[in-house]
């Protein structure tokens, strides 16, 4: 390891611009002549749109023009896409209604958009869009998941009957049937995964720019990737030619899976900047974030666990219903299904598993990939699930999971994914003793002594990350590919452009990535720049989510770099007058082993440039690329355990410990990595505790502030202890799995078992509120 | 429309408004000062937080008039030249942030913290204390432990001057 390369807790390259004040996100840029939209959106759950009328509006100052759906439509705009395709089990495809970007017709969500006012202010847009009229005709609205499906609930689609969009299965019924006939226990247990709002503190923005000489589109957005974000607009909203689009996103303030979709507003604004001519901005509000990004979670489940005689699993059955929302966002169709019901093996040989999931349209804002997608909702099942079956058969929640941990590593699941690699013991043990488990009962007896209800509760989860292999992913009904591309361009002087189509939102890849480099060539981070979120600039990408960004992107620059080497080896071999096969790079050196000659890389790459003394036949530059698809998901793993207090008298909840065991693979920067978990930790005690998007009967998103949602503050949570025990991913010649999303996948189960266990009762749902805990402990009493 | 005039960042600055506009609106849209940034319209996010007369204000809820003469500092202004505010430091060498974007009013509210607690800061403190600023990427343990260190590093740069 160089004091640069893998391994090494550099601080990072990008935080000088963050900590002065000079980053540059999308609303930092302003363009000569740009305008100022502003939506219109719906205050009703669903109605009809009767009319909207601008006359006023556009007499009003400044105003550039006011667009509707209608224009849209006129224009041939297509609609807002959902790229997985998925089959319900009686062979029919899912079933999904229109979701035009501005609506012509019928409304379904509150903060839908109807119109849209430019000016040449904020103010003035704002102000104009005050004498907009719009009358609409309400209709009855469906606002949860319980009624959307009941008999003679309201209809949002005429495309999907009973507001199902798909029922879908996976797994063996009858061999499921058969485990649970022959059980000696059966534990079940009902539970809601509450819907989050997922609010990175950067609200969407967007800034289109049209060049009519060039028939030519720009556009600065707050995305996670641009290039799908330019495949999209191109290939099916129709806005602009691909080749005559470019799209950047610069810093990006957090993403947590909501900048992935590509909204109905940046789309309008890029229609909008050809329609009126200018440049044109959008930037949401807090409130528009809340109203129209998309949410996550919202899962009503019901699951049963059959246990033979010793304590092992004989089988799982799930059904489950997920909400939707309104209509269907990008990914929204695979996420309770394929990222869902894959994992519902977590860490455990269970032989048989059948999973039910219905999906459902609500008069709510439509759900997507939140921070974990998926593998939260099936880790907070199961695990609820493993400390519910112990406390029922009497058995140490540890133990229990241990008893039925996979050992034996390749593990074909019986729900698709096979798990490479992995040591659950491991993560378990260090957990145990960083948390000093075996003094937990002293610790209990004396908070109760003091009138405090201890008590600790674990989490095992296991998540599929590296996301994806392409034909895997195509197989299963995926609309693209998911593998990464990179460019490795070492410039005449020897300083070095990586060209990734992962995007850093947060993630620090700035300096990850150059991490990767400097291990390879000993050369200095400093001199290693990394280029991302421009279409222009990058040859092609898919972004970063599903904790792709190393595992996938980082693996296409080593693949990248491998060719560099290749090539700058043949030159050296060729200037020293030496066999490449001699040739080792060391400290930004090439060196002939066993002797004292050598060349430095920038002589090397002056020479590949000069061209004046290359091998006959090669190439002049150095330069490669390489796109590399995965060949499998990696499957972080890890174990989560809280230990907390609750006052019986308030019901609050105040943490004494929390420690996490994680296995990432190898590790880059452990400090990078151990930010990740925080931050996930962060949103998966939230979901516990604090969070919880709330709507009343008529549709209202109730919590729609942060006065009204509660996000985590610095003194709702705790210091974290966060141990590693990698084992190295075999799919990959990085060895790493991905970090990013591990922390909200574990941590809700650990808080809410711990809760369950202080107070002796299981019957809690999240967000554990005071309000709510109160309630359990007298509910019991 | 009216005239305002202040400091900011140590240089007098006049600008022509509407009476409605507010402080971070000036900052970011007339004065091209855009590391101040807004996070949520509730002024809630404490990602606007600026110093006005020394004193950590969130500026989304003043109006510029109510800064009319006033002396402004942003986090554009706390660096002396290519040398870091300790705070600044503390944060980059704690990795206390990710995406950056509620970091300058993390930054300004955290100096402001330091100031008002000299020498008495402790964690319980700090999480206290940074309850009007959110941050979603770091879970703020790696903020809560810039705090702890750059109040040590500030304590040292004031005994050397």
């Amino acid at each position: 390891m160089g004091v640069e390369g893998i391994g090494a807790s550099v601080v990072r390259k990008e935080d000088r611009r963050f900590i002065t004040g000079k980053g540059r996100y999308v609303d930092d840029i302003k363009l000569q002549g740009m305008t100022y939209a502003h939506f219109i959106r719906t205050p009703h759950a669903h109605a009809k749109v009767k009319s909207i009328d601008s006359a006023a509006a556009m007499k009003m100052p400044g105003v550039v023009g006011v667009l509707t759906g209608k224009e849209l439509v006129d224009d041939k705009i297509g609609n807002l896409i959902c790229g997985w395709a998925i089959t319900s089990k009686d062979g029919t495809p899912m079933k999904m209604g229109a979701w035009p970007a501005m609506a012509p017709e019928t409304v379904r969500f509150v903060g839908q958009a109807v119109a849209v006012v430019i000016a040449e202010t904020r103010n003035q847009a704002k102000d104009a869009a005050e004498a907009v009229v719009v009358d609409y005709e309400e209709l009855p609205a469906a606002a949860d998941i319980r009624a959307a499906i009941k008999p003679g609930a309201p209809q949002l689609h005429p495309e999907a009957p009973g507001n199902v969009v798909y029922d879908w299965a996976l797994g063996d019924e009858a061999a499921v049937k058969d485990a649970f006939a022959k059980a000696a226990n059966i534990v079940t247990l009902e539970l809601t995964n509450n819907r989050l709002v997922p609010n990175a503190m950067e609200p969407r923005s967007a800034i289109a720019e049209y060049n009519d000489a060039e028939e030519h589109f720009t556009l600065y957005t707050t995305s996670q990737n641009p290039h799908v974000a330019r495949l999209v607009l191109s290939a099916f909203y129709n806005v602009a030619q691909e080749h005559k689009l470019r799209v950047i996103a610069p810093d990006v303030g957090g993403g947590f899976g909501s900048k992935i979709y590509i909204y109905p507003e940046e789309m309008v604004a890029l229609w909008a900047s050809k329609k009126v001519r200018r440049p044109v901005k959008w930037t949401g509000d807090r409130t528009e974030a809340f109203l129209t990004d998309a949410h996550g979670r919202d899962h009503v489940s019901k699951a049963e666990m059959a246990f033979d005689k010793d304590n092992k699993i004989l089988g799982l059955r799930v059904k489950t219903h997920a909400n939707f929302g309104a209509y269907m966002s990008l990914f929204s169709s695979a996420v309770p299904t394929y990222l869902y019901v894959t994992l519902l093996s977590g860490q455990y040989v269970i032989p048989a598993i059948y999973a039910e999931v219905m999906g459902v349209y609500t008069n709510t804002t439509p759900v997507d990939a939140y921070r974990g997608a998926g593998r939260p909702e099936a880790s907070y099942l199961l695990e609820r699930m493993m400390e519910t079956a112990a406390r029922q058969l009497k058995v140490d929640p540890g133990e229990l999971r241990r008893k039925n941990f996979i050992t034996q590593f390749p593990y074909q699941t019986p729900v698709i994914m096979a798990y490479d690699i992995g040591d659950f013991g491991a993560s378990l043990d260090a957990a145990l003793k960083a948390i000093d488990y075996a003094g937990f009962p002293a610790r209990k007896a004396k908070a109760k002594s003091e009138g405090k209800l201890r008590g600790i509760g674990f989490s095992c989860y296991i998540e599929a990350c590296g996301i994806a292999p392409s034909k895997a992913v195509g197989s299963l009904g995926a609309g693209v590919g998911l593998w990464e591309s990179a460019e490795i361009r070492v410039n005449p002087v020897g300083t070095i452009e990586v060209l990734t189509g992962s995007h850093s939102h947060g993630q620090g890849h700035e300096t990850t990535f150059a991490q990767l480099i400097s291990e390879r060539l000993g050369v200095p981070i400093s001199q290693v720049q990394i280029v991302h979120g421009d279409t222009d600039k990058v040859q092609f990408g898919m972004g970063t989510y599903g904790s792709r960004s190393i595992a996938v992107g980082g693996t296409a620059i080593i693949k990248a770099m491998e060719k560099v080497e290749a090539k700058a080896k043949k030159i050296a071999s060729h200037l020293l007058e030496a066999s490449e096969g001699d040739i080792i790079i060391e400290n930004g050196e090439f060196k002939v082993t066993g002797t004292d000659k050598s060349i430095a890389l920038p002589m090397v790459a002056l020479a590949a440039y000069t061209a004046h003394n290359l091998p006959d036949g090669m190439e002049p530059g150095l330069k490669e690329t390489a796109f590399y698809d995965p060949t499998n998901f990696t499957f972080p793993a890890g174990a989560y355990i809280c230990e907390l207090e609750v006052d019986s008298a308030t019901g609050k909840t105040s943490f004494v410990n929390f420690v996490a065991a994680d296995d990432f693979g190898r590790l880059i920067n452990p400090m990078i990595v151990e930010g990740q978990v925080h931050g996930g930790l962060a949103q998966g005690i939230g979901q516990a505790l604090l969070e919880g998007a709330v709507y009343d009967s008529n549709g209202q998103l109730v919590t729609a502030s942060f006065m009204d949602y509660t996000m985590p503050r610095a003194d709702d949570l705790p210091s974290f202890k966060l141990n590693h025990t990698p084992t190295l991913c075999p799919g990959n010649p990085l060895g790493v799995k991905g970090c990013g999303e591990a922390g909200a996948i574990g941590a809700s189960a650990a808080v809410i078992n711990a809760i369950t266990d202080a107070i002796g009762n299981n019957k809690l749902e999240m967000p554990a509120t005071p309000d709510r805990v109160w309630r359990a402990i007298h509910a019991k009493a | 429309m009216s005239t305002v005039k202040l400091t900011v960042n140590g240089k007098a600055v006049s600008a022509e408004v509407e009476d409605r506009t507010l402080l971070v609106h000036l900052l970011r849209d007339h004065l091209n000062l855009t590391g101040t940034h807004i996070g949520c319209d509730t002024s809630q996010c404490g990602a606007c937080v600026v110093h006005i007369d020394g004193r950590a204000v969130k500026s989304c809820t003043v109006l510029v008039g109510q800064a009319n003469g006033a002396n402004v500092t942003t986090i554009e202004g706390i660096a002396k030249g290519d040398e870091l505010h300790p705070m600044q430091a503390a944060f980059r060498d704690n990795h206390g942030l990710q995406c950056g974007y509620c970091t300058p009013g993390m930054i300004m509210s955290a100096i402001d913290i330091v100031h008002r607690h000299s020498g008495k800061l402790d964690e319980a403190t700090v999480r206290h204390e940074l309850e009007g600023n959110i941050c979603r990427c770091t879970g703020y343990h790696n903020i809560v432990k810039s705090v702890l260190d750059a109040a040590g590093r500030m304590k040292v740069a004031q005994a050397a001057e």
